[in-house]
């Protein structure tokens, strides 16, 4: 999941206690580490809404169990985190337990943030103590019965939780490692790429393997050639997460969203070891998919010469860096067509960046094409020019169609 | 009552070519710049998205990205015996509105001017003598030279990706590119397009007469192109939707392809749009721009004060608003005094059309500036004596559009309605190709801008009147022009051709060009130019007022890439001269 929060409203403690934290020296480096690896955790994602205070929270999250909101996160003392303790603060990202003692959501990525150093996240509090308070209440979840009940997080950790700080693989490098904890700790890339079993925990056997979330299909970040990331070279990744695109590919949607607030402030260094670390993700190679119907490919070839060849070019190479190919794409390609779908009916904008400011951007056809026409071209795009993945059904068009218009309602 | 705005550094009034150029290179500078734009915003996805964008009706019939003149215009005579009477829809030109401006239907064909046009006075007079230049024909030198420019055309063409042949690098004459033109720096940024079958038939025959044909320079990308700024172009689509379009592929510069994505990503620059500015208003001295006013659409009035007011709307905008303003002194033809409104200049086009038998040309498959240029016939190009005129033009053979509505070419004799014309259409359009003509309008006394005695807009305020016919200058030179298309028209060996000459008084009904030019004119002398070397106003020095209100005459050019030029021109002086000693940069 890319939006995880803490859940409830309760974790705010109307302490008497004074902040540690404020009260202890706090160095200029600890700050601005703090500030780098809050930017790393991309917090102000989730917590912040749209043209809202930073880090405030509020914003709506959808999840598979109903919809939640994230946590003030500012130094306000009555309803953001100023009357935490760094042991307090330390524990939530810990353990998912608030200072009250109640259980966290872990739709707040917890499960990531356990392995982090406690020097790291104390850091992040530093840095979240020197942005300006904001009073702001979230409202309180709506999730399905029973799972208001935060009780019941004690028996889901007890499944799926496993706490404890990351712990350096002496056989891989030292950039292997920093890659390894940016990616499974502050950077939680699996919150969102990995598959999730029916009560929303990681299936840990299957990591960074490919996951749906709110309407679009994060992609599978092994070394797959056809649908992961083995045709992308280390610096290639890196560029991707640092400008936004590469030949390849352009980060849109909610990959758009991490790469504006977090992947393109890191470090060069960080964002090349993040690349050695997924490049060493053991590939999975993709279910065959039967051959689609060549009535559906001919009216997909059609609709395709017509609607997208002039961006995409008839021979799917695209304008690398601009308009992505679609020869070789694996995000076209995932098992999953949800993304594909989705951008066809929406359109799509690349997110813009200081080293590639232009956000190139595909118009939305969903008010232009039928649903079985949507379905044509997107299996034409997927099981063209070498690209072979499932056809696509008008019935998961009509699906996609109608859940997209109820989120915007 | 006009609600008061905190003041900036800079207030742009327009926000075009010439606002987002002068909005990057100021902010660059450490500057607070708000721009005002009386438009909407506009942006390629959301306004041009292919998806809709190549809609004829709506774009070319009903004039959806045009000033409206419903809410502004002007209005319009050939002389002053005549009342002006408002222009109620548009024809001869299409000024734009809106973020990004004209820019953003334009062709993008982006030339330079010939190093003699910036003097053209003073070499037309050394070279034929004083009588080259009748007495009420008011033409001057620019006061800046193409050498101080070129760098400034460079930087514009790199900004844009313009794709080209050079004909001058350094004073070394290049084959395939127009040896005519002042030497460059450098070649273009990104080849030529590649070049369809109408421009080649017209290139082969021009070569055929011993003219050296060139690929018009184009700011349709002949390939994907990343800018200076970083901001991203893609190759060309040849969808044949330009001119009055915008581009849903990113292949067309304009400020929201070249300059947006990096200048809107700036904490000190602001951006309103939807609001009109009224006037800009004076200190008790006269000698000081203090504020503008303008009006949202709400039609609440706010007032924003500003270090440096520049003025970067359209050519007849920036004239209406210095007028407004009180910002120089008006222009009186019966007198020749005054400047603001003086030397108002456009240009003369005719069309020699030629129809095949046994030659499919693909109208369809074109691009704004797609096409071959024969450049022998332009400015100084060739020797005038005798001729009974000064300047010149370019011939073109474009390829631009075969955009049904706008473009069904049909023989001399064809009836224009019925059964005989549709006919002659369907018989015509894959096979019919069309030589332009595009001359130059030399300023003359009676040609120019004034305010309206009668007519005024929807704000209440005095419109734009135009004075303003072609003389006899302007119709020899076209003629002659167009005999020498014809030339190359019949050697492309068509079965039949159509001349098209200009003949008779300008009418502003019939699409002719939105190349309006001057009325505020640079110069070196207060008493003939509005505005300085620089383009900042004489008498009011903290106005300046960028595009082609500039020109003291114009040449024969499609004039975007001098107002580019002549905007990093001034944007130049502004940082490394007005800055550290706000003032007048040139002593009266």
């Amino acid at each position: 999941m890319h939006k995880h929060y803490v859940i409830a409203g309760a974790v705010v403690l109307a302490s008497g206690c004074a902040s540690l934290a404020l009260a202890k020296e706090t160095s200029f480096e600890t700050v601005q580490k703090g500030k780098y690896l809050t930017q790393a955790a991309d917090c102000v994602a989730c917590h912040t809404v749209e043209n809202g205070k930073p880090f405030a929270g509020g914003r709506a999250i959808e999840t598979p169990f109903g919809t939640i909101y994230s946590a003030n996160i500012t130094p306000d003392r009555e309803t953001g985190i100023g009357a935490w303790s760094d042991d307090e603060f330390y524990r939530a990202m810990h353990e998912g337990i608030g200072p009250d003692g109640k259980r966290l959501y872990p739709a707040f990525p917890y499960p990531y943030f356990t392995k982090m150093t406690r020097e790291d996240v104390l850091a992040i509090r530093a840095y979240l103590n020197t942005i300006p308070p904001a009073s702001n209440r979230r409202p309180d979840p709506k999730l399905t019965w029973p799972l208001g009940y935060r009780a019941l997080m004690r028996g889901w950790n007890w499944v799926f939780f496993q706490e404890g700080t990351f712990t350096q693989n002496s056989e891989k490098s030292a950039e292997w490692n920093r890659g390894a904890y940016l990616v499974e700790g502050p950077g939680h890339c699996g919150a969102c790429h990995t598959p999730k079993n029916t009560l929303g925990g990681d299936k840990r056997s299957n990591a960074l393997e490919g996951n749906q979330i709110q309407h679009w299909f994060a992609p599978k970040l092994d070394n797959d050639r056809q649908n992961g990331l083995g045709a992308w070279s280390v610096d290639e990744i890196a560029e991707y997460l640092k400008t936004g695109r590469n030949r390849h590919s352009g980060a849109t949607g909610l990959m758009g969203e991490v790469v504006a607030n977090s992947t393109s402030k890191l470090d060069d260094a960080d964002l090349h070891a993040i690349a050695v670390y997924l490049k060493d993700v053991t590939a999975v190679a993709p279910e065959l998919a039967s051959k689609p119907e060549q009535a559906q490919m001919d009216a997909g070839e059609a609709i395709f010469a017509d609607s997208c060849a002039a961006c995409h070019q008839s021979n799917g190479k695209g304008v690398p860096h601009m308009f992505p190919p679609l020869a070789a794409n694996a995000n076209a390609q995932s098992s999953d067509p949800t993304s594909v779908m989705r951008v066809i009916l929406e359109g799509a904008r690349t997110v813009a960046t200081d080293a590639r400011p232009t956000p190139s951007s595909m118009p939305a056809y969903g008010w232009k094409l039928r649903d079985a026409e949507i379905a044509a071209v997107a299996t034409y795009v997927r099981n063209s020019w070498g690209n072979a993945a499932s056809a696509v059904t008008p019935a998961q068009v009509k699906t996609l169609r109608s859940a997209l218009h109820a989120t915007t309602q | 009552m006009a609600r008061k705005l905190p003041s900036a550094d800079v207030v742009l009034v327009g926000f075009g070519w010439t606002g987002a150029i002068l909005g990057q290179e100021l902010t660059d500078a450490g500057l607070q710049v708000v721009a005002i734009e009386r438009g909407s915003w506009r942006d390629t996805p959301t306004d041009f998205a292919v998806t809709f964008a190549q809609d004829e009706l709506r774009y070319y019939w009903r004039h959806a990205l045009f000033q409206q003149p419903a809410r502004e215009t002007l209005t319009f005579r050939n002389n002053a015996t005549e009342t002006a009477l408002p222009m109620r829809r548009l024809g001869s030109f299409l000024p734009g509105t809106g973020v990004g401006g004209a820019g953003i239907h334009w062709n993008g064909m982006t030339f330079r001017f010939l190093p003699s046009d910036f003097i053209a006075k003073s070499h037309n007079t050394e070279r034929y003598g004083a009588d080259a230049v009748p007495a009420d024909m008011t033409i001057q030198d620019w006061g800046v030279t193409y050498d101080e420019l070129e760098p400034y055309y460079d930087k514009f063409e790199y900004l844009c990706g313009i794709a080209g042949k050079a004909g001058n690098i350094k004073g070394k004459i290049q084959d395939g590119g127009n040896p005519f033109e002042g030497a460059r720096s450098r070649d273009y940024p990104t080849p030529p397009m590649d070049m369809v079958y109408g421009p080649t038939l017209f290139a082969n025959a021009a070569k055929e007469l011993g003219h050296r044909p060139f690929p018009g320079p184009s700011a349709n990308m002949s390939r994907a192109y990343t800018n200076p700024l970083g901001a991203q172009l893609a190759p060309c689509t040849y969808c044949g939707f330009c001119e009055k379009y915008g581009c849903g592929n990113y292949s067309k510069a304009s400020a929201q392809t070249t300059i947006l994505p990096v200048l809107l990503r700036k904490d000190n620059f602001e951006l309103r749009t939807e609001s009109e500015v009224t006037r800009v208003n004076l200190d008790a001295s006269g000698k000081r721009a203090v504020s503008v006013t303008y009006v949202d659409a709400q039609g609440q009035e706010y007032e924003q004060p500003g270090e440096l007011i520049i003025l970067c709307a359209y050519q007849l905008h920036n004239v209406r608003l210095l007028l407004l303003s009180g910002i120089g002194t008006p222009y009186d033809s019966a007198t020749g005094l005054g400047v603001v409104g003086r030397n108002y200049a456009y240009q003369i086009t005719s069309s020699v059309d030629v129809f095949f038998d046994d030659k499919i040309i693909n109208p369809f498959i074109g691009a704004g500036s797609l096409g071959m240029i024969v450049d022998e016939f332009n400015g100084d190009n060739f020797d005038h004596t005798g001729l009974g005129f000064i300047g010149g033009g370019y011939i073109a053979g474009w390829n631009t559009n075969g955009r049904p509505i706008e473009t069904h070419r049909t023989p001399q004799g064809v009836p224009r309605w019925g059964e005989k014309w549709k006919r002659a259409v369907a018989e015509n359009y894959l096979k019919s190709f069309s030589l332009a003509t595009h001359g130059a309008v030399m300023s003359h006394r009676a040609n120019a801008l004034d305010l309206d005695p009668t007519y005024r807009d929807i704000l209440g305020r005095p419109l734009m009147r135009m004075t303003f016919d072609f003389t006899d200058n302007e119709h020899r030179m076209s003629d002659y022009l167009t005999d020498r298309a014809a030339e190359i028209a019949k050697a492309m060996r068509p079965r039949e051709m159509k001349v098209t000459k200009r003949t008779g008084s300008y009418s502003i009904v019939p699409y002719q060009t939105t190349h309006n030019t001057g009325g505020a004119i640079m110069g070196t002398d207060p008493k003939s130019s509005a505005i300085n070397r620089y383009l900042q106003s004489w008498d009011v020095p903290n106005v300046f007022v960028m595009g082609s209100t500039a020109f003291p005459q114009n040449p024969g050019y499609n004039p975007t890439g001098t107002v580019g030029a002549l905007a990093y021109w001034a944007a130049d002086a502004i940082k490394t001269q007005y800055m550290k000693n706000p003032g007048p940069l040139v002593q009266a």
